[in-house]
């Protein structure tokens, strides 16, 4: 039954993801493609999709994985799922236990869980940009494009931080990067 | 204001929020702070940054925690329910229409050709976003020793082709968080010119409960 499927798996991954959207990202590619759900591409696509549609990026995440295998009632279910503990968990903390957070055993476990989520959201783009600049896992090439994208827009982010004081949006580094890859492929493949 | 009215303000205004931040959890702090700090001053500032910290040592998407948080504060349980439905309804809706139209519209070859490019980005902005994050750590050898180890364990298993449970790795490092805390509060008595630790830097404010935190986290 898909759509007690997507509840559930949407549920494990609302529990027990830390550190905000992104923190998220390596249970929800491990979860899709492990079910076969969605491919790393599309899982990759839909990102930068919903990097550049508003609200979280989690609910994005479970609306289209739920969407794409079991229509408006599986893209319901499965934002249910993912909302449902952060719902209850904070439900329980506002109501009863103000001073939960407090306590030293929670708060020694946290301390284990932030770096470990941490690596877990910088190893995701470590292998996703294993795969799609190198082919790991596939048949091995270089993406010269990728690679040169990649230094643009770290650059063009690091100078914007520089002399404008704020963070870019990703949004617009985005539309950049789809910018550059359209024109370069214009020029090579017409 | 009358509880009811109060609710469908909270809902509104979330929907609103839910509508308009783009970029996930971390853009959305600004225009909460906007709304409920500066415009309707239903929250002090200390307790808009308790709500933040607690939003992000929970699981969940920092959203929904502030919405669950803010609206039970304001209306009890309707205020935390419509809050949280309205901060999460318009995404459900616009990536349900992206959604209908997203495997045609990616077969136009000039789409395909942008994405290429957007992949690229998107292996960028995960890992500024995990930079971000990793500045934001404190600056002990256990974070650095979980960090190695994950990492390490996270990508040779992905090149090697093993599955990795990422679930199970959380619950680890929560578990080694727990048992280096047991193992300095239970030293502290014993060892007490042990230097060099890790454990000694979190000495000072440790002191309240190390007794009974050291046997929870066996």
């Amino acid at each position: 039954m898909i759509y007690l499927h997507l509840f559930l798996a949407f549920l494990k991954i609302g529990a027990v993801s830390f550190g905000g959207g992104y923190g998220m990202i390596s249970l929800v590619r491990e979860t899709v493609v492990s079910n076969g759900w969605l491919t790393d591409t599309q899982m990759m696509d839909f990102i930068a999709v919903s990097e550049s549609t508003p609200g979280p990026i989690a609910v994005n995440m479970a609306t289209f994985v739920g969407f794409s295998q079991g229509g408006v009632l599986g893209a319901i279910l499965a934002t249910l799922g993912v909302i449902m503990p952060a719902f209850l968990i904070m439900l329980l903390i506002a109501s009863v236990m103000k001073t939960f957070m407090k306590r030293k055993g929670v708060n020694a476990f946290l301390e284990g869980v932030r770096p470990g989520v941490v690596a877990l959201i910088m190893s995701t783009a470590v292998t996703m940009g294993l795969s799609t600049l190198f082919g790991v896992g596939g048949e091995l090439y270089v993406n010269i494009l990728g690679l040169a994208i990649i230094a643009v827009v770290a650059t063009v982010s690091v100078l914007y931080k520089k002399y404008r004081k704020k963070k870019i949006s990703p949004i617009l580094l985005i539309a950049l990067s789809a910018v550059i890859a359209l024109c370069v492929n214009l020029i090579i493949h017409g | 204001m009358s509880k009811g009215k109060t609710v469908l303000t909270l809902f509104l205004t979330f929907l609103k929020i839910g509508a308009f931040t783009f970029g996930g959890g971390y853009a959305m702090i600004a225009l909460l702070e906007e709304e409920f700090v500066g415009r309707r001053k239903w929250l002090t500032h200390e307790e808009f940054l308790d709500i933040i910290a607690i939003g992000e040592s929970t699981p969940g998407p920092l959203a929904i925690n502030s919405a669950t948080f803010i609206g039970y504060r304001q209306a009890g349980f309707f205020g935390s329910l419509c809050s949280t439905l309205g901060v999460v309804i318009p995404s459900v809706i616009i990536i349900t229409v992206i959604s209908l139209f997203f495997d045609r519209f990616m077969q136009f070859r000039y789409v395909q050709y942008a994405f290429e490019g957007i992949r690229a980005c998107v292996v960028y902005l995960i890992f500024s976003a995990g930079l971000r994050m990793f500045k934001g750590l404190k600056k002990k050898p256990i974070t650095y020793f979980i960090f190695g180890v994950v990492a390490a364990l996270f990508i040779s298993f992905y090149i090697f082709g093993i599955g990795f449970s990422s679930v199970i790795c959380i619950l680890a490092c929560g578990c080694v968080g727990l048992f280096v805390y047991a193992l300095a509060s239970l030293k502290k008595p014993v060892l007490a010119d042990n230097t060099g630790e890790s454990e000694n830097e979190t000495r000072p404010r440790d002191t309240e409960f190390p007794q009974r935190e050291g046997g929870a986290g066996k």
